[in-house]
């Protein structure tokens, strides 16, 4: 009996440490966002919304919010479709060097984005030479960037969902008269329909607030909401950035509370 | 509707040979079972039936057509799967709908025809449900009605009552057999339950490691197993090694003389003497030097099921559970028992 009751406290003691570990630095973020000094001691002398103003009147953060949106929609909108078809063909086809191919497309997320980010960017600069134009600090730079990114993503989260399916449902369908591509619509795609959208979320996620492998291929004029606030933390350290990062989090959380009412992300995640 | 004939159905995987020269006929309107243990082909024959298995050699004809070569959805088989396989994004109307849709029936006729099969299943009243709304029973009744609502020439079920509870198995079980019947289903049954197929079917197929051992009805299995295998999967048996001795002998291996009636060919090599434990009476017998004895008991309720050592040969007896105050009732281990039984009983198998 003692001895049931220390271990149920233990228990729910790890579990309340792990929930504050995971929460306190959003918690801590939040709230400084709102404290008055610019030098953050607490407790706060008093509570503002100057920073959100602040934020809201820097060029590099709107920029940087609307270059952030552009390149997590269109890297997740190329990344998903090939991702899916990637994990379609290790899942389901027969060609050789499944597990060489499944090693590459999940490479990205293996190499550290700096060393990443590094390597792309002497890329970029040779490709530039060759083809004579701009890559670097360009949207279509920044999106076949990232698409490195969404594509790991992707042909993990949809080989999940693949390798949990009944295939009974497919051949039902065909045992029905559907041929092949028929079937592929009308069945497996739609069955796959969570694992796709738990891909699309995670991918845009992973865009979106990417800094590593962003930070060297960004330039003047171009640059992602994550590195204009890493350059606004050269200069000043007020705030201001918490004000952002709060925008953030409420912004991302919004996006999960919305995905998950149409796909429950428990069950595929 | 029409009938099924598989020719020398043979499938290798690689050296190993999963299914072995099956011929059979599957009259118009017939209920046939493929019963045999895992691994034995049944499920594999089933499968080059309904086109997701390419046979290695042979063939398959429906209604007269050969098809061998063509792919699942060119072939007239309406097939229930075990899991069930409802499309679970498509309601149970859309999922009984779906077959017809392929086959280009208009709209008005779909929902005619699809609420007739839902009727015939018992299930109209929930069409706009989705699959995982439904119970186990009722979603196997949809994956019925959906393969039964494009009047498929053959009617193919794989395993169709594993994934239920014993009581509800028997009424699906039921179901199937009377919804065969009425509409006269050609109907082909993979099942590893021997229940399962004495119950439904026709006619049963025992197949043994891709080949088939016997064909005949639940009957003629039991009754006049050609093989120990047959015997001894279908029902209950003794399965008693030994040789034919004399007219009306049979010498076990362990030494016992156990009294049969041989056939003409019957003498020679070795053989296996089959003897169903409820035919062998059993009685209390006085101790004395060489009787059989009572090595086992075990009350099976409205049964009571002995194991004996008849001279050194185990025979299992089964018998109606005796009365209370009987003296059987009071038999226990090591007690002397007497054992006999027709000898036209006892049938005289070849060894395998």
């Amino acid at each position: 009996m003692e001895s049931g009751l220390f271990r149920r406290a233990l228990y729910r003691g790890s579990v309340a440490f792990a929930f504050l570990l995971m929460l306190a630095p959003v918690v801590t973020v939040v709230a400084i966002s709102f404290f008055r000094q610019e030098i953050v001691t607490f407790p706060p002398e008093a509570l503002t919304l100057r920073w959100y103003v602040n934020a809201w009147d820097q060029q590099e953060f709107a920029r940087g919010f609307i270059t952030s949106l552009e390149v997590a929609a269109l890297a997740t909108l190329i990344g998903v479709p090939l991702g899916t078809a990637a994990a379609l063909a290790l899942q389901r086809s027969s060609i050789r060097g499944k597990g060489a191919l499944n090693a590459l497309l999940l490479g990205p997320l293996a190499v550290p984005g700096v060393v990443a980010g590094t390597a792309l960017y002497m890329f970029y600069l040779r490709a530039e030479f060759w083809l004579d134009r701009d890559i670097t600090a360009t949207l279509e730079g920044l999106v076949a960037a990232h698409v490195l990114l969404t594509i790991p993503w992707s042909v993990r989260l949809v080989s999940a969902s693949l390798v949990g399916m009944d295939r009974s449902a497919e051949e039902a369908a065909a045992n029905l008269g559907a041929r092949p591509l028929t079937v592929f619509w009308r069945v497996t795609l739609p069955m796959l329909r969570p694992g796709i959208v738990a891909a699309a979320l995670f991918s845009f996620i992973q865009s979106f607030e990417n800094l590593e492998l962003t930070l060297l291929l960004v330039g003047p004029g171009r640059t992602t909401l994550p590195v204009a606030m890493l350059s606004y933390l050269e200069f000043r350290m007020d705030p201001t950035l918490s004000a952002v990062a709060t925008v953030q989090i409420v912004l991302v959380a919004a996006l999960m509370l919305l995905t998950d009412r149409f796909v429950k992300l428990s069950r595929v995640v | 509707m029409g009938d099924l004939v598989l020719e020398a159905l043979t499938k290798r995987y690689g050296g190993t040979v999963a299914v072995d020269g099956v011929n059979l006929e599957v009259q118009q309107g017939e209920m046939v079972a493929l019963l045999g243990p895992s691994g034995c082909g049944k499920t594999t024959t089933l499968r080059m039936v309904a086109g997701f298995i390419t046979p290695s050699s042979g063939n398959v004809r429906i209604a007269g057509q050969d098809v061998t070569r063509k792919p699942p959805y060119a072939r007239d088989t309406g097939m229930v799967f075990q899991s069930y396989a409802l499309f679970p994004h498509m309601s149970v109307g859309q999922n009984v709908a779906f077959g017809l849709e392929m086959r280009k029936v208009g709209r008005a006729e779909r929902e005619t025809r699809v609420m007739e099969a839902l009727r015939l299943v018992r299930l109209d009243h929930l069409a706009d449900r989705l699959p995982g709304q439904l119970s186990g029973g009722q979603q196997q009744r949809v994956a019925l009605a959906r393969a039964l609502v494009v009047n498929p020439a053959v009617f193919l079920l794989d395993e169709p009552l594993s994934n239920l509870d014993a009581k509800l198995r028997g009424e699906v079980r039921m179901e199937i057999r009377s919804l065969q019947q009425r509409l006269g289903l050609t109907t082909l049954i993979v099942t590893h339950d021997q229940e399962e197929a004495l119950t439904m079917a026709d006619r049963l197929v025992v197949m043994e490691r891709g080949r088939v051992r016997q064909v005949g009805t639940a009957e003629e299995l039991y009754e006049s197993p050609r093989d120990p295998f047959v015997a001894g999967f279908v029902g209950r048996c003794n399965l008693i090694e030994g040789q034919p001795e004399g007219a009306a002998g049979f010498r076990a291996k362990g030494g016992a003389l156990l009294p049969c009636t041989n056939g003409a060919s019957a003498a020679g090599s070795g053989a296996v003497l089959a003897l169903r434990p409820e035919r062998i009476a059993l009685a209390a017998a006085e101790p004395r030097e060489g009787a059989a004895r009572l090595a086992a008991v075990t009350y099976l309720g409205a049964q009571t099921e002995y194991v004996v050592d008849y001279a050194g040969t185990p025979l299992v007896v089964i018998r109606a559970t005796p009365p209370e105050g009987d003296p059987l009732r009071r038999l226990a281990p090591g007690d002397a028992v007497t054992l006999t039984w027709d000898a036209a009983a006892a049938r005289l198998l070849p060894a395998q």
